[in-house]
């Protein structure tokens, strides 16, 4: 099966997609951006968040651009790292944000935490694995549940998946069955330290997968959100169709560590600059900018209007309360 | 119980549970290695394929972590998937699956989910299949909330068991015992019925020693329970069925009139569900016991392939014999 490359769109691709559908991923990016800087401040500078985080900086244009082309009813399966799935999904800032500090009004009730808020089944985000590559299974099971009702599944996950079992495993299955699924691999270049060109003995992830799997594959440009909503609107119409799975390989770069703790002093700063030219969202506005979709006014208004959202939505979860502990035993068996 | 019955072989029974339920539910299908054609390498689901079509009883690759997660995945999105996992050898490699995913998404989603997936599959102990094709560990998933695990003796209660779990809402890993499928018959009814999950059976009534038992020494306890009773001792089998959830009440009821406790499984005595057993008789009933409690189980080694040494690591029915000798105090 083919690859076929989406890269950097030029500013012609704005008239495709339409004003109001690149505002409101403008919007989602910034929403995910912002929602990520305030986490990264409650763990290292206020201290009132605990346990692991992995954040969404650098990938913003991944979740949205994906989120964007897909429908409502549409089931998202996401990863440790998915603080921006479930916002890109539409789960409001404040049921995240709840959910990170452990609150009974957390997407989870507080029972997952960080690797899992991306559980919110009324608005299809269904589920959120935190061993890596274990969601592609379960994604393929869904899509089976899904065949002829017009619905499908995407199921995000990083480079670090593409080598474990349930990768293999899962892939193969979702071509034999021929399911109605999206597998986006977010390839940010790292697992923890290990870098993707080194840990992965495949010439590159979108080939591996072509040929192993006999998968259509895209190769997108992460950083840009155009590119990746079209290659997955495109991928979306396919899958829908009934014409089986459909791989995106989103090329992208993790701009913090692997966990809200890690400075990631193993990577080359020459590196990180280069990519830090190409963030997401610097990327958009400076286009939003030079076309004058919006003006520079009109962004920073738009910016206010998003932290004040996560103003609000810290202030929920501070004052919400934890579930009681009696509680948890009527989650265990149904 | 109605009034017309029907003598099964108990791996009729599980079919019957399963075909009837494909039969009125269309959102229940099976999944699973050579399940389709060939009829399942056990021939469990033998004639299913015919009956129900490609689209219902799917054939799989071999790769048991994605079977798994085929089940969990359709579960989740309401549908009653039956997955075979053709030796209990194969389970590990979906042990990930069922861990951390299918025993923890009701939990972690705060009871907003739930995965109703029966995950078949069977211990080949006994048929010289050696050490890779021949293990029975049901205690490793005894440490994990979130599982049913189901360790069906006799016809009937494989069908009832098996249907509780198909119509149920929880992540069920079935155990079957491959020595029982054609050998072992039984009477079911003719009407449908189930049997609750956490509900121990009596195999046998007796006064003396009751004997905890699982799946196939099921049958080894009721004939050593025969063999004790020529000796004027009292015997009374004590099937759990389920082990996740434990029937403790009724255990320690029996173990209140007998005083003295023998527990027989096919597993590793080290480690085993014979532990959890023992301990938890314990905890309920101390001042009742008149003796320890001895477990019969497989000793601390992988199951030899040479058929003459699987016949000495395979406990049975004079094990028991012996056990019950033992807390009798009629040998020292």
């Amino acid at each position: 099966m083919s690859i076929i490359e989406v890269s950097s769109t030029g500013l012609d691709e704005f008239k495709d997609i339409g004003r109001d559908r690149i505002l409101g991923m403008f919007r989602d990016m910034l929403r995910i951006r912002f929602f990520e800087e305030r986490v990264e401040e409650l763990f290292l500078v206020r201290g009132l968040l605990v346990g692991p985080a992995h954040l969404y900086f650098g990938q913003e244009a991944i979740a949205v651009g994906v989120c964007s082309s897909i429908n409502p009813d549409d089931v998202v399966l996401s990863n440790h790292r998915g603080h921006g799935h479930a916002l890109a999904k539409g789960i409001p800032a404040k049921y995240v944000m709840a959910e990170l500090f452990g609150k009974a009004t957390g997407t989870c009730k507080g029972l997952g935490g960080s690797m899992h808020v991306c559980m919110y089944p009324k608005l299809g985000a269904l589920y959120s694995s935190a061993i890596v590559g274990s969601n592609i299974p379960i994604a393929v099971g869904v899509g089976f549940a899904l065949r002829n009702t017009g619905r499908i599944a995407v199921c995000f996950f990083g480079d670090g998946a593409v080598n474990t079992g349930a990768f293999h495993e899962g892939l193969n299955m979702a071509s034999y069955l021929k399911v109605p699924v999206i597998f986006v691999c977010e390839n940010n270049q790292y697992a923890i330290s290990m870098k993707a060109s080194r840990g992965i003995a495949a010439r590159s992830i979108a080939e591996r997968v072509s040929y192993s799997y006999n998968m259509l594959c895209y190769v997108v440009d992460g950083n840009d959100v155009l590119s990746v909503y079209k290659a997955s609107l495109e991928a979306s119409s396919r899958v829908r169709g009934g014409m089986g799975p459909v791989f995106l390989e989103c090329r992208t770069y993790r701009l913090k560590g692997h966990g809200v703790y890690d400075k990631a002093e193993y990577r080359d700063k020459s590196e990180y600059a280069e990519w830090a030219e190409k963030d997401p969202i610097a990327l958009l506005k400076n286009r939003l900018l030079q076309s004058n979709m919006l003006s520079p006014r009109e962004i920073s208004d738009l910016e206010d209007e998003v932290r004040r959202e996560i103003d609000e939505a810290e202030l929920f979860a501070q004052n919400s309360q934890v579930l009681e502990f009696s509680e948890l035993y009527s989650f265990v068996y149904g | 119980m109605g009034e017309f019955m029907r003598i099964l072989t108990y791996a009729e029974a599980v079919r019957e549970a399963v075909r009837e339920e494909m039969r009125v539910n269309p959102k229940v299908f099976i999944a699973g290695e050579d399940i389709g054609i060939y009829g399942g390498a056990q021939k469990v689901t033998k004639g299913l394929y015919e009956e129900f079509g490609a689209e219902r009883v799917i054939d799989t690759p071999i790769s048991e972590a994605a079977i798994v997660g085929l089940g969990i995945g359709a579960a989740l999105m309401g549908m009653k998937p039956i997955v075979e996992i053709m030796y209990m050898d194969f389970l590990p490699i979906a042990l990930e699956q069922i861990i951390n995913h299918a025993a923890k998404i009701r939990f972690m989603s705060g009871g907003e989910l739930k995965v109703p997936l029966t995950i078949r599959t069977q211990y080949s102990l006994g048929r010289a299949h050696g050490a890779q094709h021949s293990q029975f560990f049901p205690s490793i998933l005894l440490n994990i909330p979130g599982i049913i695990i189901v360790l069906p003796s006799t016809p009937y209660d494989a069908y009832g068991l098996m249907k509780t779990a198909i119509k149920g809402e929880n992540p069920v890993v079935y155990v079957e015992c491959c020595l029982l499928y054609h050998r072992v018959k039984g009477e079911i009814p003719d009407q449908e019925y189930t049997i609750p999950f956490g509900k121990a059976d009596v195999k046998r009534a007796g006064n003396d020693v009751t004997i905890v038992a699982v799946s196939r020494m099921v049958h080894e306890a009721l004939e050593a329970a025969k063999k004790l009773e020529e000796e004027n001792v009292s015997v009374e089998v004590v099937d759990p069925r389920t082990i996740q959830p434990l029937d403790i009440k009724t255990i320690t009821e029996s173990v209140k009139k007998t005083n003295r406790v023998v527990i027989a499984s096919d597993d590793c005595v080290f480690g085993g569900i014979g532990a959890e057993i023992a301990a938890s008789i314990q905890e309920h009933v101390f001042s009742y016991l008149d003796a320890e409690i001895i477990r019969v189980g497989a000793p601390n080694t992988p199951v030899p392939f040479s058929p003459q040494l699987e016949k000495k690591y395979m406990p049975g029915r004079e094990d028991i014999v012996k056990a019950v000798r033992r807390v009798m105090y009629l040998d020292r």
